[in-house]
C-alpha cells in the first residue's frame, strides 16, 4: 500500500508495509461496520409519530454481550496487531544482523555529516570519506549506523527505508539497515531543531557496487590514497 | 419545597448568598464568585483564544499551500514565523482552548447546576483560578511583542532546542512560554480541587454516586487525571526554565544531563492529558444522546467503569511517543502493548454510545447532529491511532503528517464538536432564550464537511512520507512528487472554508443571546437537574430551594410513565 507511493529501498521496508496493510485491513473494515451501524441506527430509530423510545437499562447480562461481544473482538485483533508489531520492530530496532560496513551520522543544526569508511572498510582511519547531506551507499550490503548529534534533537529519517531514529546530543545511537534498491531518495529531519529546520535535507545514494567503488576511487582522499594507486603521482 | 439548611454540607463561610443586593457591572462580570459567570469568563476567554488558534493555523497553511507568497493578514510567513505559529497553535488549542472550555467553562457552569448546589464550594479559589488563567493567555500572547518573537520550539518545547537561546533565538520567547503553561496548570490545579470537593459535598440530598449525570463523572475523573499527572511536568518546566535562565544542566548532556528526560517528563503528562479532555467531551456526548435519543443510557456503570479504567491505564501508555527517541528499544514492547490496550475501554465507550441508539425515537436537532458526527469522526481518530500505537509501523509513521491527522482526528471533535454539542445544548439554559436551528445546521454542515477535506489529504500526505514543522517541502524532492502539492492547497482551501463557516455560528450565538426567542425552563425536555433552575438561573442557581434527587439522570421513555422522560427531582 505505502510502496504504491513511497519505493520500498530496504530488506525490512516490505515487512513493515506488509504490517501497515494488515492493520489497515483490520482496523479499516471495523471502522466501516462501526459506521454503518451508527448511521443505520441513526435512520432507522428516526423520531416517528406515536412510536416510544425502548427502555434499555444495559445492566441485564442479555443486553451487555451488544457490548461486550465487540469488547473481545477488540481484544483479539488487538494481540493480533501487537504480535505483528512487534516482529517488525525487533526485526528493525533489535536485532542487528552482521556488519559489512558501519558508517557514522552526525546532525547538528542544519546539516548532516555523513563519514563513511572508505576503501578499507574501517571506520577512523585516514581514507575516511566525509561529506555533507548526501549519504553513499551500496545495494545488496548491510551497514550499521551510529548516530549523533552536535547540539539539539535531530531525528534521521529515510523514508524508502521506512527507516526513522532520533539523534540525541551526548549519545551514539546505533541502528542498521541494508538497501535493496538503487536511486537516489530523501533523508529527512524529522524532528524540529529551529529555524532552519526545512533546510535540511539530505540525499541517500544507493548505488551498485560498481558505482560505488567508482564513487569511492573518485572520493578518497588524496592523502590516503595508496602510494602504488595508477596515477599516485601527487 | 426543601430548605436548604437541611444539607450541613450547604452551611459554610464562603457561600454566596441567594439574596443580597445586586452588585454593579463590574463586580458582577469580572469579579464575581458565581460559578456561572466564572464558567462563562473562561468560555469567552477560551473562545477568543479559538480565534487567535484559527488565525495561526490560516496563516500557516496558506505558507504550505502557497509557499512563498504573502499571506493576506499576516505578510511572508519566514521560517521563525512559520516556527512560531505552529508552536502557538498547537499549545493554544490544547491548553488556552480545550482544556479552559471543555473542564474549566463546561465544569464551572454545569457542575453545580446538574448536581443540584448553589455554588462551588470554593468560590474564590475559583474566581482566582480565571484570573490567574487570563493572566497565561496574556502572557503567551504577549511573547509574540518581545524580542526575538514568540517560541518556536513546538508545543512539546523539547530541550536542547527549548533550553539555549543560540539554538531556538527566542531567548524570551522560550521563557515566556514555559511561564505561561505553568501558570495556566495553577489556575487548573485550582479549578480540579475545586470540582472535586463541590461533587463529593455537595450534592442534592438524595443525589447517590449513580444518580450522577456522566459529564459530571467525567469532569471529575478528568479532574484527577489531571491533578495527578500533572506534578512531573511541573517539576520539568521548573528544571527547564532553571536551564534556560540560570544555565544548569538538566537536560544537557554536556553537562551530565539528558534531553530525553524532558520527554519522559513531558508526555507522562501528555498523554493522560488528552483523556484529560476526552473524557469531558465524552461525558457532553452522553447527555445529548440519551436526550435527544429519548433513551436511557445503555449500561451507564459500564461507561464509568471503562472511563476509569481509561484513565489508569493513561498513565502507562507515555511512551509511545517516544518509540524512535533513542529510549531502550525493548520498551516499545510494553507501551505497544499497553497503548493498544487502552483501545479497548475507549472503543467499549463507542460501543455503549451506539447501543444507546438504538431502539431510540431520535431527533436530529443540531445538538444531537454534533454528538452523532462525534462518534462518526472520532470513531477514524481513534482507529488510526492503532498504526501509531504499534511499535512497527510507527518507526514509518511517526511525526508525519499521518500522526498529525491522527490526533486532528481526536482533538477536534473533542475540542470542536462536543463543545458545539454542548453550547447548542446547554445554550437555552445558559441565555434563556434560543439558538437559531437553521443557521445551526448551515453551522454544522460547514464545519463538518470541510473538517474531512482538511485532514483526509492529510492522511495521505503522511502516508507518502511527509514530515511535519516543515515550513517549505519545495527542498525535499520526494514531498514535491506529482499531486503532493494539489494535496496540501486542497486542505488549507478546505481550512478556509471551515473558518469562514464559523463566522455563521459566532452570528448565531452572540445575536441569539440578545434576540433569539425566548426559551422555556426545559426546552429539551430532560431528565437532569440544570433543566430545573430558571433560564437563566440566578445567582444562588434554585430560588425555590434545592432540589431533591429521586432517582438517576436518564429515565427516558420509562414503561410506566405516559411522559417519556421523569426528571431527577420529581417525587414518586
Amino acid at each position: 500500500m505505502i510502496s504504491k507511493y513511497v519505493e520500498s529501498a530496504s530488506s525490512y521496508a516490505p515487512d513493515v508495509d506488509a504490517l501497515i496493510l494488515v492493520i489497515a485491513l483490520v482496523v479499516g473494515f471495523w471502522f466501516l461496520v462501526a459506521e454503518v451501524v451508527l448511521l443505520g441506527l441513526v435512520f432507522r430509530f428516526t423520531e416517528r409519530e406515536g412510536v416510544k423510545a425502548k427502555y434499555v437499562s444495559g445492566e441485564d447480562h442479555r443486553e451487555k454481550r451488544w457490548v461486550s461481544l465487540p469488547h473481545f473482538a477488540t481484544l483479539f485483533f488487538d494481540v493480533l496487531i501487537i504480535v505483528g508489531a512487534l516482529r517488525v520492530w525487533s526485526e528493525v530496532k533489535m536485532n542487528m544482523p552482521q556488519a559489512d560496513e558501519t558508517v557514522r551520522v552526525i546532525a547538528q543544526q542544519w546539516a548532516w555529516t555523513f563519514v563513511h569508511p572508505g576503501p578499507d572498510g574501517k571506520l577512523d582511519t585516514p581514507d575516511d570519506i566525509r561529506t555533507i547531506d548526501e549519504l553513499h551507499v551500496e545495494k545488496g550490503k548491510t551497514y550499521h549506523f551510529e548516530l549523533t548529534s552536535r547540539d539539539v534533537l535531530h531525528s534521521f529519517s529515510v523514508p524508502v527505508f521506512r527507516l526513522k531514529q532520533d539523534a540525541v546530543p551526548g549519545r551514539i545511537i546505533k541502528g542498521w539497515f541494508r538497501p535493496t534498491l538503487t536511486g537516489q531518495f530523501d533523508i529527512q529531519c524529522v524532528e524540529i531543531c529551529g529555524i532552519g529546520h526545512a533546510l535540511m535535507p539530505g540525499r541517500i545514494v544507493i548505488e551498485d557496487s560498481d558505482a560505488h567503488a567508482a564513487w569511492l576511487l573518485a572520493n578518497t582522499p588524496l592523502t590516503a590514497r595508496a602510494p602504488t594507486s595508477p596515477g599516485g603521482q601527487p | 419545597m426543601r430548605e436548604t439548611t437541611e444539607s450541613p454540607q450547604h452551611s459554610h463561610e464562603d457561600q454566596p448568598q441567594t439574596h443580597h443586593e445586586r452588585p454593579g457591572f463590574f463586580r458582577r462580570y469580572f469579579w464575581s464568585t458565581d460559578h456561572k459567570i466564572i464558567g462563562s469568563q473562561y468560555l469567552f476567554t477560551g473562545m477568543a483564544m479559538a480565534l487567535v488558534g484559527g488565525f495561526t493555523v490560516y496563516a500557516f497553511r496558506m505558507q504550505l499551500a502557497f509557499p512563498g507568497q504573502s499571506v493576506p493578514g499576516w505578510g511572508r510567513v519566514t521560517a521563525s514565523d512559520y516556527n512560531a505559529l505552529v508552536t502557538t497553535h498547537g499549545s493554544v488549542m490544547i491548553f488556552w482552548v480545550a482544556m479552559p472550555v471543555l473542564i474549566a467553562a463546561l465544569g464551572n457552569y454545569l457542575i453545580p447546576l446538574m448536581i443540584g448546589c448553589d455554588d462551588m464550594v470554593f468560590p474564590r479559589i475559583n474566581r482566582l483560578s480565571y484570573q490567574l488563567f487570563l493572566i497565561s493567555a496574556l502572557v503567551l500572547l504577549g511573547s509574540f511583542l518581545v524580542q526575538g518573537g514568540a517560541f518556536g520550539g513546538a508545543w512539546t518545547s523539547y530541550p536542547p532546542l527549548s533550553a539555549k537561546p543560540q539554538y531556538n533565538l527566542t531567548p524570551a520567547g522560550a521563557s515566556l512560554w514555559l511561564g505561561a503553561v505553568a501558570l495556566e496548570f495553577v489556575a487548573f490545579l485550582l479549578g480540579g480541587i475545586n470540582f472535586v470537593t463541590t461533587v463529593m459535598n455537595s450534592r442534592a440530598p438524595g443525589m447517590k454516586m449513580f444518580d450522577i449525570p456522566i459529564v459530571v463523572w467525567m469532569i471529575i475523573i478528568a479532574s484527577i487525571l489531571f491533578m495527578a499527572s500533572v506534578g512531573p511536568l511541573v517539576a520539568g518546566a521548573v528544571m527547564l526554565l532553571f536551564d534556560q535562565l540560570a544555565g544548569t544542566g538538566f537536560f544537557d548532556p554536556a553537562k551530565g544531563g539528558d534531553p530525553v528526560l524532558w520527554q519522559h517528563l513531558f508526555w507522562f503528562f501528555g498523554h493522560p492529558e488528552v483523556y484529560v479532555v476526552m473524557l469531558p467531551a465524552f461525558g457532553i456526548v452522553a447527555e445529548v444522546l440519551t436526550v435527544f435519543s429519548r433513551k436511557k443510557l445503555f449500561a451507564y456503570k459500564t461507561v464509568l467503569y471503562t472511563a476509569v479504567g481509561t484513565g489508569v491505564l493513561s498513565f502507562f501508555v507515555w511512551a509511545h511517543h517516544q518509540f524512535i527517541a533513542g529510549i531502550d528499544p525493548r520498551m516499545a514492547n510494553i507501551f505497544s502493548l499497553t497503548t493498544l490496550l487502552i483501545s479497548i475501554p475507549v472503543a467499549e465507550m463507542m460501543f455503549v454510545y451506539i447501543a444507546t441508539l438504538y431502539g431510540g425515537s431520535i431527533r436530529l436537532a443540531t445538538p444531537m447532529l454534533w454528538a452523532i458526527a462525534f462518534i462518526a469522526e472520532f470513531l477514524l481518530g481513534g482507529v488510526t491511532g492503532i498504526f501509531l500505537g504499534s511499535a512497527g509501523s510507527d518507526i514509518y509513521f511517526h511525526d508525519t503528517y499521518f500522526v498529525l491527522a491522527h490526533f486532528h482526528y481526536t482533538f477536534f471533535p473533542i475540542a470542536f464538536i462536543s463543545v458545539f454539542a454542548a453550547l447548542t445544548h446547554w445554550f437555552p439554559k445558559m441565555y434563556g432564550r434560543l439558538m437559531s436551528e437553521t443557521f445551526g445546521k448551515v453551522h454544522f454542515w460547514g464545519t463538518i464537511i470541510p473538517f474531512n477535506f482538511i485532514f483526509i489529504p492529510l492522511f495521505f500526505l503522511g502516508a507518502r512520507g511527509d514530515h511535519r514543522r516543515i515550513y517549505d517541502y519545495s527542498n525535499f524532492p520526494d514531498s514535491m512528487r506529482a499531486g503532493m502539492q494539489d494535496l496540501r492547497v486542497l486542505a488549507t482551501l478546505s481550512l478556509v472554508v471551515l473558518l469562514a463557516f464559523q463566522v455563521v455560528f459566532l452570528i448565531n450565538y452572540f445575536y441569539s443571546i440578545f434576540f433569539g426567542p425566548k426559551a422555556p425552563e426545559n426546552p429539551w425536555r430532560a431528565n437532569t437537574l440544570e433543566w430545573v433552575a430558571p433560564s437563566p438561573p440566578p445567582h444562588g442557581n434554585f430560588p425555590e430551594g434545592l432540589p431533591n434527587v429521586y432517582r438517576g439522570p436518564y429515565e427516558y421513555s420509562h414503561p410506566d410513565r405516559v411522559e417519556d422522560f421523569w426528571p431527577q427531582n420529581e417525587a414518586g
